[in-house]
């Protein structure tokens, strides 16, 4: 059984630090670099690989997001394209958590997308558009594959929804740290702190930190009080108005700056 | 969960971000359905204001054209703003002052739900932001127009087919963000729960004043109800109150564009099958992974990939059925409407009378047939004037 994500955030606990979570769509800029590229994350530090299915119509994407994903459909990917994607991600030596809005896994069948997705080494699922209450079928599809499911939790959240949305994950909860799209923020907002410490009132899953994180002293601060940081923009952003060669090399630079940001993170 | 559902479609597939904003507005509006001062209120400006009831025209020399029966429209183009985007948007409106927010937003096609939003807006003093995609900003000038003269601000969509479907997921991100103080005012019966419901039952009175009226002409009722079908809540503000008179059918027409075969329209019911968008499962076009289809249609307010999924659900149980009319017989239709009637039907409303001629022909000279002229065409002359080559070109 490979490493899921649970044991990779129980190992950063032990070592006094928040998880590094990377987010890049498949696709983008085009297939190969997009694949290269989160093997790029994992070889400088990022710890968890969030795999991006591009969709037609990603309504809680920010311009960032919509504008790679709209590159990747417009390249040609495909939905199968996402295993090859979990495969080298799990090669590298990471698990990789797919993110995808929920049309995608109904069409092609939510039994069948779980088994594939275990197959190529797939550690769950992270789905923006799915709630734990129209969720009962891909509850069963997991729990027989074993894959992680990742729900949101946001600073609307009531207890009641964080009692809710926590029971029904499994790895990880994903706390959207201010209301509103994805995208660059320059503060990362008291909200997501206060979202963090109502979240573990229910749950003793580890609570990772998305929407906003940008830079390593940002990723520091977040990683301070979250088990783990979920960076998805600015990575994607790294790519954008530059050869793939340059975008990777951005990249590298900017997962290690963020890598030493969640590092330091609980030592100050 | 089977809250909020029609059989298998319908559901609330949201981020979970907005689910305590639907929480709250499904709480809100079934105290609203009960309580005497709203009803009063949204009487009184129904009545006042939009000018309802709407009345019922009998149009024989139509008629004679669509297999010498007789045919009946509802005038739904008379309510105030010209359509009946109005009815639910009033209500919409009241709810956003009873749940405390300052703003409403609203996505729209042909600009007939923008309009309605941006009047509701003005009158009971909210602030309004409009979303439309930049092809229907285009095809659809004079609605622009109107909303920024009500005091409403327009976004131009430019993402993906820069039609409805892009303006409802601005329209969304908007949302998502500022919904402690924004409502979103969604123009028909799609979206998660509880807007299919909501707007239906914001709608529902069109069908209960047409049937007394049809009553009342006729002493009979129809032999088939006829509205077009985009996301569908004219339709179902007609049929609902009819669901129970076994022997009425129930037609929906959608926007067969340049035909099925073309690839371009927007006959879900023709070609697609069930998946989720914008927060509910219906049918739906899209490829083989799930990727939403680009639909068209002649008609800015039909050209929309999903249908609303009470419609997904009497298709399936056999209570509705549904057809389709091409952008060139709806043309003709509005056009028969014009010469022989007098009045300038929407082209969204003009597909129900393509449809309807269709539907008379098969019925023959004792039918009886209602239609819902769901508003009025004012807002594309320039369409009708390009495709019957009555301007120049100007570009």
């Amino acid at each position: 059984m490979s490493v899921g994500t649970a044991q990779v955030l129980e190992r950063c606990r032990a070592e006094g630090r928040a998880a590094l979570i990377g987010y890049l769509p498949v696709g983008f800029p085009d297939l190969e670099t997009s694949i290269a590229a989160m093997v790029t994350l994992v070889e400088n530090g990022c710890d968890i690989v969030e795999v991006g299915l591009p969709y037609s119509d990603p309504v809680i994407d920010g311009p960032a997001n919509q504008r790679a994903v709209a590159q990747a459909l417009a390249g040609g990917t495909r939905v199968a394209d996402v295993f090859d994607a979990t495969r080298a991600v799990r090669a590298a030596g990471a698990p990789p958590m797919v993110m995808t809005y929920w049309n995608l896994v109904l069409r092609r069948g939510i039994d069948r997308f779980a088994d594939e997705l275990r197959d190529a080494g797939g550690a769950g699922l992270i789905t923006p558009d799915l709630i734990p209450d129209e969720a009962a079928d891909w509850m069963s599809a997991s729990e027989r594959t074993g894959l992680d499911r990742v729900f949101l939790v946001a600073p609307s959240s009531t207890p009641e929804r964080l009692a809710r949305v926590t029971e029904a994950c499994r790895g990880f909860v994903y706390a959207a740290a201010v209301m509103g799209v994805t995208g660059v923020r320059s503060s990362v907002g008291a909200a997501a702190e206060d979202l963090v410490s109502r979240t573990r009132a229910v749950t003793d899953l580890p609570v990772c930190v998305g929407l906003g994180v940008s830079t390593g002293a940002q990723a520091a601060q977040v990683g301070a009080f979250a088990d783990g940081v979920i960076v998805g923009s600015a990575l994607v952003s790294t790519f954008f108005d530059v050869t793939p060669r340059e975008g990777l090399d951005k990249l590298g630079a900017l997962t290690r700056e963020l890598a030493a940001g969640v590092a330091e993170g609980r030592a100050r | 969960m089977t809250t909020g559902r029609f059989g298998m479609f319908g559901g609330r597939y949201v981020p979970e971000p907005l689910v305590p904003a639907l929480e709250q507005l499904d709480e809100v509006r079934q105290k609203a359905a009960v309580d005497p001062e709203f009803l009063a209120e949204l009487e009184r400006l129904h009545r006042t204001y939009t000018g309802r009831p709407s009345i019922i025209t009998e149009v024989p020399r139509f008629a004679a054209h669509a297999g010498g029966g007789r045919v009946v429209l509802k005038r739904e183009d008379l309510n105030h703003t010209g359509s009946h985007k109005i009815n639910n948007v009033l209500a919409q409106a009241l709810l956003t002052k009873r749940m405390g927010k300052r703003r409403i937003i609203a996505e729209t096609g042909a600009g007939q739900h923008g309009v309605a939003t941006a009047t509701a807006a003005a009158l009971m003093g909210l602030d309004c932001t409009i979303y439309m995609g930049k092809v229907d900003t285009e095809r659809q000038a004079l609605n622009v127009a109107r909303m920024k003269i009500l005091g409403a601000e327009v976004v131009a969509v430019e993402h993906g087919s820069q039609t409805l479907k892009d303006a409802i997921n601005e329209a969304l991100r908007d949302w998502v963000t500022n919904v402690d103080d924004t409502h979103y005012a969604i123009g028909t019966v799609t979206g998660p729960y509880p807007f299919p419901e909501m707007v239906r039952d914001f709608h529902k009175i069109i069908g209960i004043e047409a049937r007394e009226q049809i009553l009342d002409l006729t002493g009979r009722l129809p032999d088939a109800v006829i509205a077009c079908v985009g996301g569908g809540s004219n339709a179902m503000g007609i049929f609902h109150r009819f669901i129970e008179d076994a022997d009425v059918r129930l037609i929906g027409v959608e926007a067969g564009g340049e035909g099925i075969e073309s690839g371009r329209h927007a006959a879900r019911f023709a070609v697609a099958q069930p998946g989720v968008l914008h927060g509910a499962m219906s049918y739906l076009m899209q490829d083989e992974d799930g990727q939403t289809l680009e639909s068209h249609s002649v008609s800015a307010g039909l050209d929309y990939p999903s249908v609303g999924p009470e419609h997904s659900y009497l298709r399936d149980v056999g209570r509705a059925e549904y057809r389709h009319a091409t952008d060139e017989q709806t043309m003709e239709a509005f056009r028969l409407l014009c010469r022989t009637e007098g009045i300038i039907p929407a082209l969204e409303s003009a597909h129900a009378l393509a449809g309807a001629i269709e539907v008379g022909r098969e019925l023959g000279p004792d039918a009886l047939l209602l239609i819902n002229l769901s508003g009025r065409g004012d807002k594309d002359m320039h369409t009708a004037a390009s495709w019957f080559g009555l301007i120049e070109e100007t570009s």
